[in-house]
């Protein structure tokens, strides 16, 4: 069952230019349009707000799991925490891991999130009701006859 | 990045995923997907199920606005409703298209000389 979005990219760069981007809450937020209010620290929350044109309105909220110098970052939140003065404490937030390799040319960062399928209340079924095989795949099915029917 | 529209999308996805969450109900939307509306006799032949059972299973996927009710002469016809189905899907297929486009962020800054 998919309950996560994994990404790699090949970035032309050394692990410690790449470690600063993710981990300096200033150049994290240049990449990831937020406005953080202090440095990351392993186990506090990290609070912000967006800075995407016209989301500014919206706050950052994330708590710091694992900062494994050059090696590992991660955090949890709340994805599409979208209604500003709803409280999505109570929620279970997804995990957003950041993996970092060396390579012949610069650094492999894989990002991971996962726990989609934990969503709360409200989004759970998001996730999995669907039964054996994965609602992606479910999904992809139905597409594909879609595709052939239209 | 359309936050507010992933978050309808999102609410929208749960009520249809809950209602695919069932073998039967994806069984009679395969049916559907075969193209003609079909009558509740059609939609329950080859099926251990009553009637009554299909209706009720086709209640739900009508609540969630993945079939639609027809009428076909002087029958009762179901068809399918395709949109909400693509929409849910579409899920997270965006919150990896947000992924993409960070990334992108971050690979502009880091290899930026």
């Amino acid at each position: 069952m998919t309950d996560r979005i994994e990404k790699t990219v090949e970035l032309k760069a050394p692990v410690s230019r790449v470690w600063r981007a993710l981990t300096d809450h200033e150049e994290f937020g240049k990449w990831f349009c937020v406005r953080l209010e202090g440095p990351f620290v392993p186990g506090q929350p990290s609070h912000g707000h967006v800075t995407y044109p016209g989301y500014e309105h919206l706050k950052w909220q994330a708590v710091v799991q694992k900062m494994k110098p050059e090696r590992l970052f991660s955090f949890t939140w709340h994805p599409y925490a979208v209604e500003p003065d709803k409280d999505y404490s109570g929620e279970t937030p997804t995990l957003v891991e950041f993996t970092l390799e060396r390579t012949s040319t610069g650094t492999r960062l894989t990002v991971v999130e996962s726990g989609f399928d934990k969503l709360p209340a409200h989004r759970r079924d998001l996730a999995f009701r669907m039964n054996e095989g994965g609602w992606e795949t479910q999904m992809k099915n139905i597409a594909e006859h879609l595709d052939h029917g239209a | 990045m359309a936050r507010r529209a992933a978050a309808t999308a999102l609410r929208t996805s749960a009520t249809v995923f809950a209602a695919l969450g069932d073998e039967t109900r994806l069984g009679l939307l395969d049916k559907l997907l075969r193209g003609e509306p079909q009558s509740i006799v059609q939609l329950t032949e080859g099926t251990r199920l009553t009637r009554q059972a299909v209706t009720k299973h086709l209640r739900v996927l009508q609540g969630a606005g993945v079939v639609r009710w027809a009428r076909v002469g002087r029958e009762s016809r179901f068809e399918l409703d395709p949109k909400p189905l693509v929409d849910a899907r579409s899920y997270l297929d965006h919150a990896s298209q947000q992924w993409d486009n960070a990334l992108a962020r971050l690979k502009a800054l880091v290899e930026e000389p």
